[in-house]
């Protein structure tokens, strides 16, 4: 009893360098370190100054997303679109990489794309490795067992330097989601639930592992969904045990052990999972069988409520003031609210599953008039993977745009934002003021229910259209 | 990083809860590649209106509040993106302390980082706090002590590691550096390779 531990428990366990004291935080040994254009730069400043190399070029992995175009780059001329501040960091981006040995999928990189989705893609992301970047949706990667967090730049500075981080060790929290998922209830709508359930902050100082028979039915890309917006609850990290369903989706990736190796990898990631008596500092259980699909009415992705149901009434001063930023009623649905925007995408919702949840919706549809609706796959190969589907033209004969990968409106770092005042059905991560442009009005959502708002003009409950 | 061992000064309070690291700086202002000049971008969005005039309303415009060090805000200060550029902006603007009933992990980990104290005090004091702004407070960091006017002494957490850091102005950088040997023959012995 007294040896039984948590997964992550065990991931923790197994790479620590120096152990933690009441003086000093543990030396963490970091299997992977993702890198992107907006948080590095100050970091190889630092590295600059200080004569340092990158210890391990080999376990870091870099690509552009945050502050690049979603139209076509074909030369450095086409960075104008993204402004000359943004254009700079791409280029220092390049030099950086070249200057300390480290590959970059750039432009022109066939697998260019969102960190979060491109880490997966290429089957970096493992069962048991920490993974770590400047970037909070990290916790994207414990979908396959990983403890994956993000950190700030002189963090990230740290591990280019010694592939390791001083960390005390975070609380554990155990989220169960037991029953089956109802038809039309999407991993995004678990998700948006649960962090209603907990509160923004109700996983502050925990590494979530999400447990019960609906997060096992769920597949890779729904996992990733739900571990990535870990950090909307405060979380430092979420995860979930690996399976079959994670060794499937690993078997035959770029960047996974060859050969014996994998057969020696796959042992090792069976016997990786929180043993039966293990102890969790905290647990919360859900039902999977009374959730419905979920969308934001506030200013933060607790803010959350069945797209059917009324606007809670009632609250204090800040969520007053998020209503009246977001001019929602209280006491009435969502449903009643008209839509500017539709955006799909993100490191939460741009993967090929996600985009055939939308074209499910829009195929043979048309978007209403005076909706925009862009699309942006999260990786190059999310693209050419949906266009191989022919999902491209689905888009475009609704009349929604179809655009390279990036970050794009879920921040709205490179041109493409939500103008002010706007409401936008987007099926990114952050609901928060101005997130998506300044007065931007931001309503999460499922690519579904995303889709069918695209569709009707309102915020629509995608089950009324099938 | 610039030592931080005691801090006098008054306040100035942001009441809402769950602040997050986009108010406090615009993804916008992320394309820089410094870490100076963020103060000016620090809670844009709230302190001026689309056509570029200060909102009266907000604290921070009250010039008496202009040399405030410390920031009393709502529960859940920093949460969302990781972004360094919220504790180098509130530290170009002047601050050099927060005070609130949580913070979220990032966020209180890149402050620590770089001189920013994160102060963590019970709901009554923070209440209390929230509805004095102005208040002129003493904070001994070395004792990781909040002095209130009115004499009474609040003690608040913090990681002693951290604590060290701050006090002497040093990085953590260099204390990594000197685990070399130790970060070697973790790769060397290792059961599996990443």
């Amino acid at each position: 009893m007294a040896d039984a531990s948590t997964l992550f428990d065990k991931v923790w366990t197994d790479h620590v360098v120096v152990p933690e004291t009441a003086e000093t935080p543990a030396v963490i040994y970091i299997d992977l370190h993702l890198i992107h254009e907006v948080t590095t730069p100050q970091a190889f400043s630092l590295l600059r100054e200080r004569g340092l190399a990158v210890r391990r070029p080999d376990l870091t992995l870099a690509t552009m997303d945050h502050s690049t175009p979603t139209t076509p780059v074909a030369s450095f001329k086409d960075l104008a679109v993204v402004g000359e501040s943004a254009a700079n960091q791409i280029r220092q981006m390049e030099t950086n990489c070249r200057d300390f040995g480290i590959d970059l999928y750039g432009f022109g990189s066939e697998h260019r794309g969102i960190v979060h989705v491109i880490g997966p893609e290429l089957g970096a992301s493992q069962p048991g490795k920490t993974i770590v970047c400047g970037d909070s949706h990290t916790s994207t990667h414990g979908a396959f067992g990983a403890l994956a967090f993000g950190i700030g730049t002189t963090e990230v500075g740290h591990v280019l330097a010694t592939q390791c981080l001083l960390q005390r060790k975070p609380k554990s929290l155990a989220v169960n989601v037991s029953g089956r998922l109802p038809a039309g209830v999407t991993a995004k709508d678990v998700i948006l639930a649960i962090i209603g359930e907990i509160g923004v902050g109700g996983g502050t100082g925990h590494v979530i592992e999400y447990r019960g028979d609906a997060i096992r039915a769920l597949d890779m890309e729904s996992r990733m969904t739900i571990c990535n917006m870990s950090i909307e609850a405060g979380a430092r990290a979420g995860l979930v045990g690996p399976d079959d369903t994670t060794i499937d989706y690993l078997a035959g990736r770029p960047r996974v052990p060859q050969g014996d190796a994998w057969d020696a990898a796959v042992r090792r990631w069976q016997n990786l999972r929180s043993d039966d008596d293990a102890v969790f500092d905290k647990t919360v259980s859900i039902d999977a069988a009374a959730l419905q699909p979920m969308v934001t009415f506030g200013t933060n992705p607790g803010m959350v409520v069945g797209v059917n149901e009324p606007v809670p009434d009632a609250g204090d001063a800040s969520f007053r003031k998020a209503l009246e930023y977001m001019k929602v009623a209280p006491g009435k649905p969502m449903s009643e609210n008209p839509v500017d925007i539709v955006f799909v995408g993100s490191c939460t919702n741009g993967r090929l599953s996600d985009l055939q949840q939308a074209a499910g919706v829009l195929e043979g549809r048309k978007v209403a008039d005076g909706v925009r609706m862009l699309v942006v796959p999260g990786s190059q190969q999310v693209k050419r993977q949906a266009e191989e589907l022919g999902l491209h033209r689905i888009f475009a004969e609704a009349g929604a745009e179809w655009r390279e990968s990036g970050c794009s409106m879920c921040l709205g770092m490179n041109g493409d934002t939500v103008p002010s005042g706007q409401l936008s059905v987007s099926t990114s991560n952050r609901n928060f003021e101005g997130r998506q442009g300044i007065g931007a009005r931001t309503v999460l959502a499922s690519p579904a229910t995303a889709a069918a708002s695209a569709v009707t003009g309102r915020v629509t409950d995608p089950r009324t259209l099938t | 990083m610039d030592a931080l061992t005691t801090l006098r000064s008054r306040t100035v309070v942001l009441p809402t809860r769950d602040i997050d690291t986009d108010q406090i700086i615009p993804a916008r202002f992320l394309t820089t590649t410094t870490r100076e000049g963020l103060g000016e971008g620090l809670f844009h969005d709230l302190r001026y209106d689309q056509g570029g005039a200060e909102r009266a309303e907000f604290p921070l415009n009250d010039p008496a509040t202009r040399d405030c060090e410390i920031l009393v805000a709502g529960n859940n200060f920093g949460c969302g993106s990781s972004r360094e550029h919220a504790p180098w902006a509130l530290l170009d603007y002047g601050f050099r302390a927060v005070i609130s009933t949580e913070f979220a992990d990032i966020f209180r980990n890149n402050s620590l980082k770089n001189g920013l104290l994160p102060i963590i005090v019970d709901v009554d004091t923070h209440q209390w706090l929230i509805a004095h702004p102005g208040t002129e407070l003493h904070v001994d960091v070395e004792a990781s002590r909040l002095e209130l006017p009115d004499g009474r002494a609040v003690e608040y957490p913090i990681d002693a590691f951290a604590r060290y850091c701050l006090t002497q102005g040093i990085d953590q950088l260099g204390y990594l550096l000197q685990q070399s040997d130790a970060i070697a023959t973790f790769e060397e012995v290792r059961p599996w390779k990443p």
